[in-house]
């Protein structure tokens, strides 16, 4: 049993309706820890005040140098003693989750045990970043926590300027639109980077996010410094069971409405059976006895809003891979950006792929380490340098589909255009 | 600021592992592993029911539920219970701590569905739902944070309710809070932020001690902010007409405190979208702010919340996202039509800012 609760008049108000509430949570946790109670007492403070009581600091486990985010109460008596004794230091674990966030129950009861042993019993699934939060534990017990969850097969995550704990769709294991083994490349490239991870030496943050499709259901593209995302090169497939299928279900109306229309490049029509074309580029399904979808793969920017509508009947095509895109982030401190496109396609099927993928984050890593200023992402360093720079650093070559147009204006030294040409010759025929 | 590496440990300490990223493939179901990569299509049989069919003909439907993400061990062990029960003792989460529980006999789902919703976890969160709030750390464990998060959402998710378990509106809608400005709750259809509305309060007396000051200096957006001796003592000033009061001065120097009881206020932004379907992925637009910051409820907000989804969701076409259907409709009518104020703040005056202006006569009338 633990001490007697403060008065937590705000926080239970949080305790009715119909959603599942934190507070009652903590509550269960306080019968039990005068932690929680204290954790409680706090958190009250701050819905009266309307203000924040943390402060960061120094705590850490041996042998790393980030991972843990270290809390510190700053609600104080007059005499400098804490307002909340038992919640002083409220330190939170980032540990990496499997990608997917895939758990069987008997790892999870694991954590529970561990996490009520040593802290306050609270868990996150998951920050914003993608960890597993254990949220609350006394400086003391950091160390004790982190060595159980270790043993478990679980490490820590990053935090401050390191390479951080990363995402990916669950892709593969359940989702028919996946074009490369998300798993396997987000594992493939983070593991390279467990010292950059561990020992905060950056010039700042680099997140990566895996997203098996365009639909990018990890947000990559704007919250990751290297997005890798799916997509295929060859033709939409086509099943014409299930399209006929989706047609009886949906109808002309929704065919022409909800797909056509939408079709942001209009490559996708709906033709009389008859009218359909043929040819190398082209995908076609019947969808009754007298109508087919033609679709055009040359014009179609694989965004994925047909194969969504009529999944199983339209599908990703069978050469599959990536796109990688780089620079997203966050406002602070020149605005949002979003990713840009750095590798317009690449193969992610065998080790050696996957390998590619894994060098091209090295160099990338690398050359930020190098020219990035103090606090600044990998979207601001390449706004400041310019693409070209970058794509020289990474030996990337420069390819029309990283942009959406040309320059708009001529503020450019061109005296080395000619070489550029020769160089792109000889590369045209070479290849 | 917050991790330094431990020099001159003890020999005796343990040394970590450093295992990195774990595999997922003992985690997986054993359906989902069976059929790794070799899914052919899906269908959502009822809200919060993913359907989905392998080529090789095996079957899975996944059940998604809504938490609380914050949850304390009791929960997780009572949904441990319901996967032991139902699901060959799996689970997953979804970026928006959802949790899914797999199923390969379409008998046990409504059953689940009955566990989990006597256990007080709403079924949904699927296809055009309202899904559950993307959120950060707020007052519970934040070291900035001019709100909390975990409550905001408790506040709206209870609104929200219904639209979580139904599948009602023209497509699925992403929501998220930050508690500051830095938005690590990330672009959503539509977003609750904290906006700042007078620059940071100093503490003269302990910016010295605390701040390493050029890195203060340096991280100004608006270059407002410069080294002085106040009272004898090296600090820092503000140039306050010139100070936009993002708050990025505050993570590296907490004595210039910006969160303030009364001027911290929250803003609605919508419009973002990550995927690629249809247009480009969009960046979220600031569309209201001057919103109370009203623990524990935070009522004014919910109530422009809620009047933008209704209005989208009434006046939306199938398939559009909130980019989609104010790109067809237009920012006069969105303003016109949600009755929000279009004031001069909502103009866009940072770096690019000209690109985000009518350069054309393209105007509804």
């Amino acid at each position: 049993m633990a001490k007697k609760m403060h008065d937590t008049p705000n926080l239970d108000q949080l305790e009715s309706g119909p959603w599942p509430s934190f507070v009652t949570g903590l509550k269960e946790l306080a019968k039990e820890k005068d932690y929680v109670v204290d954790l409680l007492g706090q958190l009250e403070e701050s819905y009266k005040t309307r203000k924040g009581y943390w402060k960061g600091g120094t705590v850490g486990v041996f042998g790393y140098g980030g991972g843990v985010i270290p809390r510190f109460t700053e609600l104080k008596n007059a005499d400098g003693t804490p307002k909340f004794k038992d919640a002083a230091e409220f330190h939170t674990l980032r540990v990496m989750p499997p990608p997917g966030m895939h758990y069987d129950t008997d790892t999870l009861r694991q954590f529970c045990d561990i996490w009520e042993k040593h802290g306050s019993g609270l868990i996150a699934f998951h920050g914003q970043s993608g960890d597993i939060m254990f949220q609350g534990a006394t400086t003391d017990n950091v160390q004790k926590a982190f060595d159980e969850f270790n043993e478990m097969g679980f490490d820590l995550g990053g935090a401050g300027p390191a390479v951080r704990t990363s995402m990916s769709c669950v892709g593969a294991a359940r989702c028919e639109q996946s074009c490369y083994d998300e798993a396997k490349a987000h594992r493939a490239v983070l593991n390279t980077f467990l010292d950059d991870i561990h020992r905060p030496s950056l010039p700042y943050k680099v997140k990566f996010k895996f997203s098996g499709c365009p639909n990018d259901c990890m947000n990559s593209i704007q919250r990751s410094d290297i997005a890798v995302i799916g997509t295929w090169r060859d033709n939409i497939r086509t099943d014409e069971a299930l399209a006929k299928k989706w047609f009886v279900k949906h109808g002309m109306d929704e065919l022409v409405n909800d797909v056509v229309s939408r079709c942001p490049t209009k490559t996708f029509q709906v033709k009389e059976i008859g009218k359909i074309k043929k040819g190398e580029h082209i995908s076609s399904v019947a969808v009754s006895a007298t109508h087919a979808v033609e679709i055009n793969n040359q014009d179609c920017v694989r965004c994925m809003h047909c194969v969504n509508v009529m999944t199983g009947a339209l599908a990703p095509g069978k050469d599959k891979g990536a796109t990688v895109l780089v620079g997203g982030k966050s406002h602070l401190k020149i605005g949002g950006l979003m990713g840009t496109v750095v590798i317009p396609f690449m193969k992610l099927d065998s080790e050696e792929d996957v390998e590619k993928l894994v060098d091209f984050s090295q160099r990338h890593i690398d050359f930020f380490a190098e020219n990035a200023l103090e606090h600044e992402r990998s979207g601001e360093m390449i706004e400041r340098i310019g693409l070209s720079n970058y794509l020289d650093a990474m030996e990337v070559d420069v390819d029309p589909a990283m942009v959406n147009s040309p320059r708009m204006n001529p503020y450019v030294r061109t005296d080395g255009w000619e070489d550029e040409v020769a160089k792109i010759n000889a590369k045209k025929q070479a290849a | 600021m917050n991790q330094a590496v431990q020099a001159a440990a003890p020999v005796a300490k343990r040394k970590p592992k450093e295992t990195g990223v774990p595999d997922n493939k003992k985690y997986l179901h054993p359906t989902l592993a069976k059929n790794y990569g070799n899914w052919k299509y899906h269908d959502r049989p009822r809200p919060g029911v993913l359907h989905h069919v392998s080529h090789s003909g095996d079957e899975v439907w996944s059940v998604r539920a809504g938490t609380a993400r914050q949850m304390d061990v009791y929960t997780i062990r009572k949904l441990c219970d319901i996967a032991d029960k139902f699901a060959e003792s799996r689970v997953r989460f979804t970026i928006r701590s959802n949790i899914e529980f797999i199923v390969s006999d379409e008998k046990k789902v409504a059953p689940l569905i009955a566990e989990l919703e006597k256990n007080g976890f709403p079924v949904g969160g699927t296809g055009n739902s309202v899904t559950m709030i993307a959120h950060t750390q707020g007052w519970l464990h934040c070291d900035i944070p001019g709100t909390d998060a975990s409550g905001v959402v408790k506040s709206l998710m209870d609104e929200l309710y219904d639209e979580f378990r139904r599948e009602e509106m023209p497509n699925r809608v992403h929501l998220s809070t930050s508690c500051c400005e830095i938005n690590c709750g990330g672009q959503a259809d539509l977003a609750i932020i904290v906006q700042h509305t007078k620059p940071p309060v100093i503490n003269h007396d302990l910016v010295a001690n605390v701040c390493e000051r050029p890195t203060v200096v340096a991280r100004c957006p608006v270059a407002a902010i410069r080294p002085a001796m106040v009272n004898g003592k090296p600090s820092l000033e503000i140039d306050e007409a010139k100070c936009m009061c993002c708050g990025a001065c505050y993570p590296p120097c907490p004595p210039m405190q910006i969160n303030d009881p009364e001027n911290s206020k929250l803003a609605i932004w919508v419009g973002g979208k990550n995927s690629n379907a249809r247009g480009k992925p969009t960046f979220m637009k600031m569309v209201a702010s001057g919103l109370p910051n009203n623990a524990p409820r935070w009522p004014e907000v919910a109530e422009v919340v809620k009047n933008i989804l209704h209005v989208y969701k009434e006046d939306a076409r199938p398939w559009e996202r909130m980019a989609d259907w104010i790109d067809r409709i237009g920012w006069p009518r969105f303003f016109e039509k949600t009755g929000l104020p279009f004031t001069k703040y909502l103009i866009d005056d940072w770096r690019g800012s000209r690109a985000n202006l009518n350069a054309s006569t393209h105007i509804r009338f």
